[in-house]
């Protein structure tokens, strides 16, 4: 597979997915169709259990399809691979690394010269703002410290998309919104392709340009907003709470599927 | 005995002291012990209560070593034992973790070497010792070669176990990042099974003295096991202590190299303290 | 069922090496006894009884030292961890006294209780003291705070605690303590019988070697082996039991 940079196209094309839990089969995504623009922002948001991280983790390689395919820049996926970032919930950073390196990770296994990699490293520390704290280590960071590393280390590589599950998920939540405008903010300079896995209606709406509200499991496709806001986004604006309260509204009725 | 207060308060470990105090109270405990041996041998003396050479006091040992350290006696037994232990804990390990860092990749390297690991492994290998005897004869060859069969195990079973235990979202993470084969393994499974291998090491050298101690035993001229031995026969009690001493200096020395050799990568896991 | 197979396994490997040995004569022979030679010497000590009366007072002596020094250990480590002072004395004099091999005291335990039985035990229990003593202090020390916190709000007394929350929290850890203990005893007590005594599977052992006859080395070897992993197997059938449904510490 070809490393594109910039930013790349996905397509998901009819993917099912099923999983063995005792001896029975049981779906966990029947029939997702869905193609994501090049350096767009897209939130896939649903209840929990509803195989949006199984999606994601389908994109990223992590896991095959039972049936259909992923395309990325035109290529299907085989497996996990560098044009394809992935930030996990659980930061999962090395820890035997200092934060630099953990950035500078990728950057390395491509083989790039040791002038370079520094310069990288060196950017998107400073993007995320932790450039004191370059020589520390995971250990010695908190959550959201530990998420920018994490969010950094994924960007220097340079992938095409950025596959991101819950990454905001552990944080307390004044820091989660912190992390949101900086995302935000990165997301303006870098346009990258983001697929963004979280079961806040909130932070959706504020980050995506698009979100895909998904069915409770198993998992399909209920409806795509395209959120028409500026950027940066306003949380308090009127525009803003009436794509909540449409999607909030939505989203409950599978929650209430659940219950049911 | 602690309050609920303080019970919920601390847990069972107790308020820290500060650590003058600590200091004070852990030095105050092993003159304690000092001066109760003391105590004890000096009564027997006393009170003729039995052979006083039974209870040697801890002055007796003490001088018993230095003289055995100035006429130079000693540091030949000391080369010997360590030799052999350095020897024998060495290609022990490293065969170690050559087969168990591929049997923990590999798994048709598992099913091979594992069914031998996991028949020989309950059997105590003090009771292989007399087999290495019979086979290798009583000189060094045998003693080496039994030291690296007992270091071998605890330091495979934990390679083995570090191995396939790294966590496997550090394994995502890595490939998501490009890393392949080798470089997966030299850059994640490597570091990431590192501190488990180095406990497995660490329990090697620890066994390694403990065993070389019946080796010595058993045919030697030469040895702290030997000085030990050659003191049961002729009722020399501080020779023996004093040897005795000698061997858990050694084994908490060669504990502390590990560990030292082991801080320069494993700063990572408590990063404040350096 | 995959150690079932591995055994098996491993006998084939030994048989046909041992025996292609025998035609071949690569080395001596009688080196490299064959199954059926163990087997031979195996069956002829038991029928002349002395397999039975070896197994049984090698028995006894673990039986009897391992008790002796588990009780101790448990004993101290309650009191250690129950009241910070006592853990401030002892801990630095049992870490004075651990690094040194207990092997290396198995003669002063000859020297001091003689070639008897006493000895023997005496070492045993010395020796299964320190990792019991070590392992049950850190099981009970680790008790998580947050329990008893939670425990004394709900009003309960001190006794209570001890015996509702702190023991049964450091169960899993006393309980591995004491499978460790008793697996260095299996250990040890092969050195013990090597260098003092008339009888014991060590001394089987030795026999083998003195008399030349590693087929006796190998079926004392290998009966050690099975004894150990079957009591070892017990220990964790029961230690299961005690830890039920609980994830490990």
């Amino acid at each position: 597979m070809s490393r594109a940079g910039g930013s790349a196209r996905v397509q998901v094309e009819g993917v099912h997915k099923s999983f063995d839990l005792d001896g029975r089969s049981t779906p966990a995504l029947l029939d997702v169709s869905l193609e994501i623009h090049a350096g767009e922002l897209l939130c896939l948001l649903g209840p929990s259990g509803c195989g949006k991280s199984t999606l994601l983790n389908i994109v990223a390689g992590f896991l095959p399809p039972t049936r259909g395919r992923v395309l990325v820049g035109g290529a299907p996926v085989t497996g996990p691979g560098p044009e394809r970032g992935v930030v996990f919930q659980e930061y999962v950073l090395f820890p035997w690394l200092t934060v630099a390196q953990n950035v500078e990770f990728g950057p390395r296994l491509m083989g790039k010269p040791a002038a370079g990699c520094r310069e990288i490293t060196a950017r998107y520390l400073e993007m995320v703002g932790l450039t004191a704290h370059a020589s520390k280590f995971p250990a010695q960071l908190s959550g959201g410290m530990k998420q920018r590393v994490a969010i950094a280390r994924a960007l220097a590589n340079d992938p095409a998309i950025v596959l991101m599950d819950e990454p905001f998920g552990a944080l307390d939540a004044q820091t989660r919104e912190v992390m949101q405008e900086e995302l935000s903010r990165i997301q303006r300079v870098e346009h990258k392709t983001i697929v963004f896995v979280t079961h806040s209606i909130r932070e959706a709406v504020y980050l995506a340009d698009r979100v895909v509200v998904m069915t409770s499991a198993p998992g399909r496709i209920k409806e795509i907003f395209t959120i028409k806001l500026p950027e940066p986004r306003d949380r308090f604006a009127p525009e803003f709470t009436q794509y909540e309260r449409e999607i909030t509204r939505l989203v409950k009725e599978e929650v209430m599927k659940v219950h049911e | 005995m602690s309050t609920v207060a303080d019970l919920v308060q601390w847990g069972l470990r107790g308020a820290s002291p500060r650590s003058g105090r600590a200091l004070a109270l852990r030095l105050g405990a092993v003159l304690a012990f000092l001066a109760l041996w003391s105590l004890a041998s000096g009564l027997v003396v006393l009170l003729k209560l039995f052979n006083p050479i039974f209870l040697a006091g801890p002055w007796l040992v003490l001088g018993k070593l230095l003289q055995l350290g100035l006429n130079g006696e000693l540091w030949g037994h000391v080369a010997a034992t360590l030799g052999r232990v350095a020897v024998g804990v060495t290609t022990g390990a490293l065969l170690a973790l050559a087969l168990g860092l591929l049997a923990g990749q590999l798994r048709p390297v598992r099913n091979l070497v594992e069914p031998i690991v996991e028949v020989l492994r309950p059997i105590p290998p003090l009771a292989m010792l007399p087999l290495f005897i019979v086979w290798v004869g009583i000189g060094e060859t045998s003693k080496i070669a039994f030291i690296t069969y007992a270091t071998f195990f605890p330091v495979f079973l934990t390679t083995v176990h570090a191995v396939q235990r790294v966590d496997p979202l550090l394994l995502r993470a890595a490939r998501s990042l490009g890393a392949r084969r080798g470089r997966l393994f030299l850059r994640v499974v490597l570091p990431a099974a590192l501190p488990e291998i180095l406990t497995g090491i660490r329990l090697g050298v620890a066994l390694g003295f403990f065993v070389i101690v019946i080796s010595e035993f058993i045919g030697a001229e030469q040895g702290l096991g030997y000085l030990i031995n050659d003191g049961r026969n002729f009722f020399l009690v501080p020779q023996m202590l004093g040897a005795a001493i000698v061997l858990g200096l050694l084994g908490y020395a060669g504990n502390a190299l590990v560990m030292l050799l082991g801080r320069r990568w494993l700063r990572w896991e408590r990063p404040s303290a350096s | 069922m995959i150690r079932a197979l591995a055994l098996v396994a491993m006998l084939i490997a030994w048989a046909a090496v041992s025996y292609g040995n025998r035609s071949l004569e690569v080395v001596m022979p009688v080196l490299l006894p064959t199954p059926g030679e163990v087997a031979t010497v195996g069956v002829a000590l038991a029928r002349d009884g002395s397999l039975a009366r070896n197994l049984l007072v090698s028995a006894g002596r673990i039986g009897a030292g391992f008790a002796i020094a588990a009780a101790a250990a448990l004993a101290l480590g309650l009191a250690v961890a129950l009241y910070t002072p006592a853990r401030l004395a002892v801990e630095p004099v049992i870490e004075l006294v651990r690094p040194i091999p207990p092997l290396a005291f198995l003669p002063m335990f000859l020297v001091w209780f003689g070639l008897g039985e006493t000895s023997k035990v005496a070492f045993i229990a010395y020796t299964t003291f320190f990792p019991m003593f070590v392992g049950i202090a850190a099981s009970l020390l680790r008790v998580d705070v947050m329990l008893l916190r939670a425990a004394a709000s709900l009003g309960a007394t001190r006794w209570d605690l001890l015996h509702r929350v702190v023991l049964p929290a450091a169960l899993p850890g006393i309980v591995v303590a004491l499978r460790l203990g008793f697996g260095l005893a299996i250990f040890v007590i092969v050195g013990a019988e090597f260098i003092a005594a008339d009888a014991g599977l060590g001394n089987l052992i030795m026999e083998g070697r003195v008399f030349f006859n590693p087929a006796q080395i190998v079926m004392g070897a290998l009966l050690l082996g099975f004894l150990g992993a079957l009591v070892n197997a017990l220990l964790l059938s029961f230690e299961r039991r005690a830890v039920r449904g609980r994830a490990p510490q």
